[in-house]
């Protein structure tokens, strides 16, 4: 590491591999002052600014916030929130275009300037050196900090890491063409960048810091040697211009000769980049208690009248900052408007509709003339086939193979694309810049990175369901085996009550035994009965075989009809029986005893002949019901049986 | 006439050697399960609709490894039908008509959305839904777990008052193409 620094301390530089030597036409802006501009009517808030997640609302259509507030919040770490860039009213709550090179419409908060630019209360903190950590951090999350270099990467993430740092390097190199907004805010804001830089050294106490600038800036150079003077540890390392030298691998490899691992980030290495502007941005926040509401913007090209740097409220529509600019748009009869890019134009993107806002990541609007950039005024790719060249191996940065990649990405190969390690790609633009093809190399790198992280979410999403799918499956099978499980169960528990208590009358079986064995008891009790009945009144043999013969007729007669004269039968007989008793009354009565054995002799036989009638209608009737009961508990049985059997084929069925 | 012995002798040995190594190379070197459906089953889209005619997309791997028609997978498509006859070694052959995707929407992939305040929680979805994708519960209302859903409308026909339909997922920031032909400049009017 001491070589390290003394190579740097010698203003001795690691090459990276490649990089292009772009006209810089930084000129256009570097000289003029960062101007200060009107408030705009309205501001566009996209909820989402950068990497990661959007945070949730925090107000409301109708909501009055003041500059500053909060307006969004999350517990997701990898959200930031937006604030209000000014004091107004929230207009509306809907989706716009936002600055993506999709022209596509997200949520955005819409606030109608008051004018009156008040602000919230806020606490100026004199001495950040008297905060803890997790206080520095607090205010840099709550502020909404994101890189502002490019990729907007949440900045209390990056700074939140564990103590070993080798490097902190400020990457102020600014490497793109045309774009001077770090430079002007070096030039102007250098104490609060050099706060910015010392409230970073609070928070990661890193062995060195390394200011990464590149030699076309020595304004901002000798401003920052200026401030810095006093600070041992801060090493302003001029590097010599090339792109895309600040590049996060790029300048780690410049300063310190270190390569960065494909798939690992510089924080494995124990370095960590932050943009300039993030460190005052940092410096804003902790001290100031600014949020991250503005922005420096270039707004440059040789469309527009008086290109010039601005501080931009975040928020902005592109077309207020244009009409600031004076964007002159070539009035030719069926002359489409000409582009505007959001970012460099080597790294930018045309944005399609001019409402599009300013936001924490857009560092540069570029309004190309036609003589500065006429693949801008051209929808028709002049792209011809590969020449194999080679000068866009030669000029890549990453030490890739374009071409490979190029034919690959045509071909959709994703796997030989992530064997020509893709994702390495910077998008730097380096290869198309100096391809004699004109093939536009980054938009098909552009575009498989794109297919491929579609593809890796679809193989998620089908691994998912594939494994949803085999746990329903299972679950399934779990449900069936315990239903069938369930059905034996209780089939053996219908089985073991049967056998062990069949006079039970819990079930329908042992209720309909009983009763059968009740009605046999019964049947053999009256069968008894009569035969001794019988022996006892010989007499009564005829009339018994009349009943026989009645009885006989009974059977073949419905069982309504039999039951009916089985009961008249009864009934006759015992009117019978009542008469003869009462005349047998009257006579022993009226006559005298002797003479009654005689009348009484008979008239017992007689009422022994009734009773016996009687007795053998009830007995034909019982029969009868017997033989009904006996039906019937057949058919009970059977339905029994039916029930049992039913469960078995059911489940047989679900097998 | 030893000679022709000797040459049989010594081919018999080897002959006997070999095969012997062959059999036990056979029993050690077993692979349990046919590695075939697996890779089958990694090629499908995993949506388990069941548009094949098989209960899901291990079923119909299972089938193609038997000799099924390879082209009977309507939501994996051309793309798929391909992937496999490269796997198979045959040829590739047009999608099968009866197999085709009937979708109206267009070729974006959908999901199923349920028309809440016409769900009258009758489950029968759930018990369509090959994923387990559809929240409820008899009797109450019913939802979709969009991040789960495969988009096989599977669930549209049982549903007896007709409150789900596929939709299109929208297009976002975060499955967004990059489409060569839109970058170019658009016109400003």
């Amino acid at each position: 590491m001491e070589s390290i620094i003394e190579r740097i301390s010698q203003n001795k530089f690691w090459p990276f591999h490649g990089g292009i030597h772009p006209p810089e036409q930084k000129t256009l802006t570097s000289s003029k002052p960062i101007k200060q501009l009107s408030l705009p009517k309205q501001l566009i808030l996209p909820l989402q600014q950068h990497i990661g997640r959007q945070g949730d609302l925090l107000v409301k259509v109708g909501d009055k916030v003041l500059k500053g507030q909060a307006l969004t919040q999350s517990f997701n770490p990898m959200a930031v929130p937006v604030h209000a860039p000014t004091s107004g009213i929230i207009s509306a709550i809907k989706k716009s275009v936002i600055a993506h090179p999709s022209g596509l419409s997200e949520l955005c908060l819409f606030i109608d300037v008051d004018g009156n630019d008040t602000w919230q209360e806020r606490k100026i903190c004199q001495d950040f050196t008297q905060l803890s950590r997790q206080q520095i951090i607090i205010k840099i999350a709550d502020a909404g900090i994101a890189g502002m270099g490019g990729a907007g990467f949440p900045t209390h993430i990056k700074v939140n890491t564990k103590p070993d740092i080798n490097f902190l390097i400020i990457n102020a190199a600014e490497c793109e063409p045309y774009i001077t907004a770090d430079d002007l805010l070096i030039c102007e804001q250098s104490e609060a960048i050099v706060d910015g830089i010392r409230i970073l050294e609070q928070l990661l106490n890193p062995a060195f810091i390394l200011i990464g600038i590149e030699d076309n800036k020595p304004q901002a150079i000798k401003a920052l040697q200026h401030a810095t003077k006093t600070i041992e540890k801060i090493n302003v390392c001029v590097l010599p211009t090339k792109y895309p030298s600040g590049g996060e691998k790029q300048l780690i490899k410049i300063l310190t000769g270190k390569e960065v691992k494909s798939g690992t980030l510089p924080i494995h290495s124990g370095i960590v980049v932050q943009n300039i502007a993030t460190c005052f941005a940092i410096s804003d926040a902790v001290i100031n208690d600014i949020p991250l509401i503005r922005r420096v913007v270039t707004l440059t090209g040789q469309a527009l009248q008086k290109p010039q740097n601005v501080w931009a409220l975040l928020g902005t529509p592109v077309s207020h900052l244009l009409a600031q600019t004076g964007f002159v748009t070539e009035n030719e009869a069926n002359e489409t408007n000409p582009p505007v890019i959001m970012g460099g134009p080597l790294m930018g993107f045309s944005i399609l509709n001019e409402q599009v806002p300013i936001v924490k990541t857009s560092n540069c609007i570029l309004a190309p003339s036609r003589i500065e950039m006429p693949s801008a005024f051209d929808n028709n790719a002049n792209e011809v086939e590969c020449i194999r060249c080679g000068q866009c191996a030669e000029v890549c940065p990453s030490q890739l193979l374009p071409q490979e990649l190029q034919w690959s990405a045509k071909a959709k190969d994703h796997q030989q694309l992530a064997k020509l390690n893709l994702f390495d790609c910077i998008d730097c633009g380096a290869c198309a810049y100096v391809c004699p093809s004109q093939i536009p190399l980054v938009q098909y790198y552009r575009i498989a990175k794109a297919q491929i992280r579609q593809q890796q979410q679809l193989d998620i999403k089908a691994e998912k369901a594939k494994a949803r799918f085999e746990a329903r499956k299972l679950r399934l099978e779990k449900e069936k085996i315990a239903r069938e499980e369930k059905h034996k169960k209780a089939a053996a528990a219908r089985k073991a009550t049967m056998d062990k208590k069949p006079a039970d009358s819990g079930s329908a079986n042992s209720a309909v035994a009983a009763a059968l064995a009740r009605v046999r008891a019964k049947k053999r009790a009256n069968v008894q009965r009569v035969a001794g009945d019988e022996e006892q009144t010989k007499v009564n043999e005829s009339l018994v075989s009349n009943n026989e013969i009645q009885d006989e007729k009974t059977k073949t007669t419905s069982i309504e009809m039999d039951d009916k004269k089985a009961k008249i039968a009864a009934a006759v007989a015992k009117a019978k029986v009542k008469k003869e008793q009462t005349e047998l009354l009257q006579a022993t009565s009226s006559e005298k005893i002797k003479t009654a054995p005689a009348v009484t002799d008979d008239k017992k036989a007689r009422i022994v002949a009734a009773i016996a009638k009687a007795k053998a209608t009830a007995k034909a009737k019982r029969e009868q019901q017997e033989q009904k009961e006996q039906l019937r508990v057949a058919s009970n049985e059977e339905q029994a049986q039916a029930q049992e059997k039913q469960p078995k084929p059911s489940n047989e069925e679900s097998k | 006439m030893i000679n022709i012995l000797i040459a049989i002798l010594v081919l018999g040995t080897i002959a006997a050697l070999f095969g012997a190594l062959l059999g036990y190379a056979s029993v050690r070197f077993h692979v349990v399960g046919d590695p075939i459906v697996e890779q089958l089953d990694a090629l499908l889209p995993q949506t388990q609709c069941g548009q094949c005619g098989y209960p899901g997309c291990k079923p119909y791997a299972q089938a193609v490894a038997n000799g099924e028609a390879i082209n009977k997978c309507a939501p994996g498509g051309e793309e798929t039908i391909k992937k496999i006859a490269d796997l198979l070694g045959v040829d590739v052959e047009p999608i099968d008509e009866n197999h085709e995707q009937n979708s109206s929407l267009g070729n974006g992939p959908t999901v199923a959305f349920i028309i809440e305040e016409d769900c009258i929680g009758c489950t029968k979805c759930i018990q369509a839904c090959p994923v387990d994708a559809i929240l409820g519960a008899a009797k109450q209302m019913h939802t979709i777990l969009i991040d789960e859903c495969t988009g096989c409308d599977l669930c549209v026909a049982p549903c007896p008052v007709d409150c789900i339909e596929m939709r299109v997922i929208p297009e976002t920031i975060q499955n967004w193409q990059w489409d060569l032909n839109k970058i170019a400049v658009k016109q400003l009017n």
